[in-house]
């Protein structure tokens, strides 16, 4: 008898953690670092009326609208809590310089975390500009695949989020993103990443790095919206998507995107 | 995270070669990732070694066949501890056994592991054993006696129709044991070659290349062993045993050289995108390693010790140094190998356009310190098992032959 009801609270515990893998409540839990708790408690009121399933988040980016003033940057790292550090972060621009003898000089200007900047001629210089760079939410990611305990997952309305109670800090996804959009928290010691903001989409505001940009190089938008700003800018625009050779069918849509861009 | 960590990686920010990714400048997989399938590729060979014995019947390295298994168990012990160390919630490390993602190659860890260990080695020696374990119940005192009587499960029959049931299951178990012994270390090669966004990793060989070498490496350890515990016991060394034991360590290093040039030419030949940035890596930062430790000391030289022992006739006081000299190498190039595979596919940025630095920390969870402690220990209970389970008897010691 006894033996039995403790295989059933067994078979209860761990059927419970399986099924908590991909609700709402979970995945906003996981992705607001202030309101854990409350959340949990009482994770239905926040989200109420919100249906995971009518939508798919996706981001645009202008690559020729953005004039690297890394608004976005600062806005993401108070919005989400990320380290100070320069070589931990949510989001990033990169400059590009193609010279006219077609060397490459790429360089992160919103951390610092490359090596000495070596100075530039305009004369020598062909062509220059800014990409922003972040977890690409992808279709097909890498990083869900290979993350041994589930704690790396999509969400129905096309997020990967990641929840910072299961993660054990193996460091495996680290390794199997190829954009270099994830970093080990160095306080809580579990990964992280941009979640597109989910705090805030699920209530129908903007990501903060969209927010803040004073040029609109950010889009971002529902793909199941017909109405939305992403969609008409997937219509006015040729777009390409990062390392799409890898198959992991990138979400975050670039216009005007460079060859040299990886 | 320390403050001392972050010193560290301000520190490294200076030495970034062209452009990376910010948040690659960390080496997340540090030296502890180095020794676990170094390892585990130990545990794997000595297995692999032992089987040899069982099932293809080469009684000359029977002599080694208790020695392997014992290796095995002890490194295998230590396999999962610098992997928990090196997780950043260690405490939550049960999660892979209570909801494991069937889709991750690092999941099956817990599982792969408890088979080999439950379901191969310890059977495979408790079968093998049991017969002295009785016999050692009743010679020992108190209470060496009582202990060896409860590991042989309470068991009391040594009669002949016992003890070849006992032969039979270990021979069985064998059998079985191979191939789980290809699946434990094969599939840490796979952990590493399934990463399709690191091109370093990325290959299919990477299992077959992980398991090769991890026999190279097993055998090389059991001859290293074996020539300094059996004078440590006052026996004498058995050349044949030696002799062939030291044949198949070159056979395996042939093989395992040959994986290792094809991978190359293959990635040469074909020349993808990232050969540029592989080639720098190569040049820059693992020359050393890579080239003048992995490859000449570690390959190529004693290939060459082992083809002139083969092919000329030295005494065998001189050979048996030439062996340790070779084995000792070996053992030094393939913990190279691991280090090149694991902290090299950090090296470079999968931007394809810049290098970072490894800065191998001392005293820290992730230092050189613990690594060595998780080097050592294996050798500590080795020598403990050792002591509790002989893996000679008196009468092997005495007679060996030197031929
Ligand atoms: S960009 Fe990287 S972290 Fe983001 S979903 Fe794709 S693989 Fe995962
Ligand atoms: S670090 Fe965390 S999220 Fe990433 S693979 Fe390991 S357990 Fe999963």
């Amino acid at each position: 008898m006894y033996r039995r009801s403790f295989l059933k609270g067994l078979l209860w515990f761990i059927s419970a953690r399986i099924f908590s893998r991909n609700g709402v409540t979970r995945a906003i839990a996981s992705t607001n670092p202030d309101t854990t708790a409350t959340t949990h408690a009482n994770g239905k009121s926040i989200i109420k009326g919100y249906d995971p399933t009518r939508h798919r988040y996706a981001m645009g980016i202008d690559v020729d609208k953005c004039i690297g003033c890394n608004r976005c940057v600062e806005a993401c790292t108070v919005e989400n809590d990320v380290p100070p550090e320069p070589f931990f972060t949510r989001t990033w621009v990169e400059r590009y310089v193609i010279k006219k003898d077609k060397s490459v000089h790429v360089e992160n200007i919103s951390n610092g975390s490359d090596g000495p900047k070596e100075r530039l001629e305009e004369a020598d210089i062909l062509r220059s500009f800014f990409v922003p760079k972040l977890c690409n939410q992808c279709e097909n990611p890498p990083c869900v695949q290979v993350c041994p305990v589930g704690a790396t997952f999509s969400t129905e309305d096309g997020v990967v989020l990641i929840d910072s109670e299961r993660c054990i800090g193996c460091g495996y996804c680290i390794q199997a993103c190829p954009y270099g959009a994830r970093y080990l928290h160095p306080k809580t010691r579990t990964a992280d990443k941009c979640t597109f903001c989910y705090h805030r989409i699920v209530k129908g505001m903007l990501p903060a790095c969209v927010e803040v940009c004073p040029t609109g190089a950010r889009v971002f938008g529902d793909l199941k919206n017909r109405a939305s700003r992403l969609v008409r800018f997937e219509r006015m625009n040729k777009i390409h998507v990062l390392k799409p050779h890898l198959n992991t069918h990138p979400k975050v849509y670039y216009a005007d995107l460079d060859g040299e861009v990886r | 995270m320390s403050p001392e960590s972050f010193h560290t990686l301000y520190k490294l920010l200076g030495s970034v070669s062209g452009f990376i990714y910010p948040n690659e400048l960390e080496i997340r997989w540090s030296i502890l990732i180095v020794v676990y399938p170094y390892v585990t590729g130990l545990v794997a060979g000595a297995f692999i070694l032992a089987s040899l014995v069982k099932v293809f019947n080469v009684k000359d390295v029977q002599p080694v066949y208790r020695l392997s298994l014992l290796t095995a168990l002890a490194f295998l012990l230590v396999a999962p501890l610098p992997l928990q160390a090196h997780l950043g919630r260690p405490e939550r490390a049960y999660e892979i056994f209570l909801t494991p993602n069937l889709s991750s190659a690092m999941a099956m860890f817990g599982f792969v592991y408890a088979w080999y260990l439950m379901g191969v080695l310890l059977l495979e020696m408790w079968f093998e054993y049991r017969r002295d374990l009785v016999v050692w119940s009743r010679e020992e005192k108190f209470p060496m006696s009582w202990i060896y009587w409860i590991l042989s499960l309470f068991s009391r029959d040594v009669s002949e129709r016992a003890v070849k049931f006992d032969m039979k299951a270990v021979r069985t178990i064998t059998i079985i044991g191979i191939p789980s012994a290809f699946l434990l270390h094969g599939y840490v090669g796979f952990i590493f070659g399934s990463v399709k966004a690191n091109p370093w990793w990325s290959s299919v060989l990477m299992p077959i290349v992980f398991l090769m070498s991890a026999i190279v490496s097993g055998i090389a350890l059991v001859i290293v062993l074996y020539m300094v515990l059996i004078p440590l016991k006052g026996g004498k060394i058995d050349m044949k045993c030696l002799d062939t034991l030291t044949s198949y360590l070159f056979y395996a290093v042939i093989v395992d050289f040959s994986l290792e040039a094809l991978d190359f030419i293959h990635r040469l030949y074909e020349s993808e995108e990232s050969i540029q940035i592989l080639g720098v890596l190569i040049a820059d930062k693992l020359m050393i390693s890579l080239v003048v430790i992995q490859i000449l000391l570690g390959m190529l030289i004693p290939a060459g010790i082992l083809v002139a022992v083969k092919s000329m006739k030295f005494d065998p006081e001189l050979r048996k140094l030439l062996y340790f000299v070779s084995a000792i190498l070996i053992q030094i190039g393939i913990f190279s190998t691991r280090w090149n595979v694991v902290i090299g596919g950090q090296l470079f940025s999968k931007s394809f356009r810049g290098l970072t630095t490894y800065k191998m920390e001392m005293m820290g969870v992730e230092g050189l310190l613990v690594a060595l402690v998780f080097l050592i220990l294996p050798f500590i209970i080795l020598g403990v098992l050792v002591k509790i389970f002989p893996p000679w008897k008196a009468s092997e010691l005495g007679e060996a032959k030197t031929s």
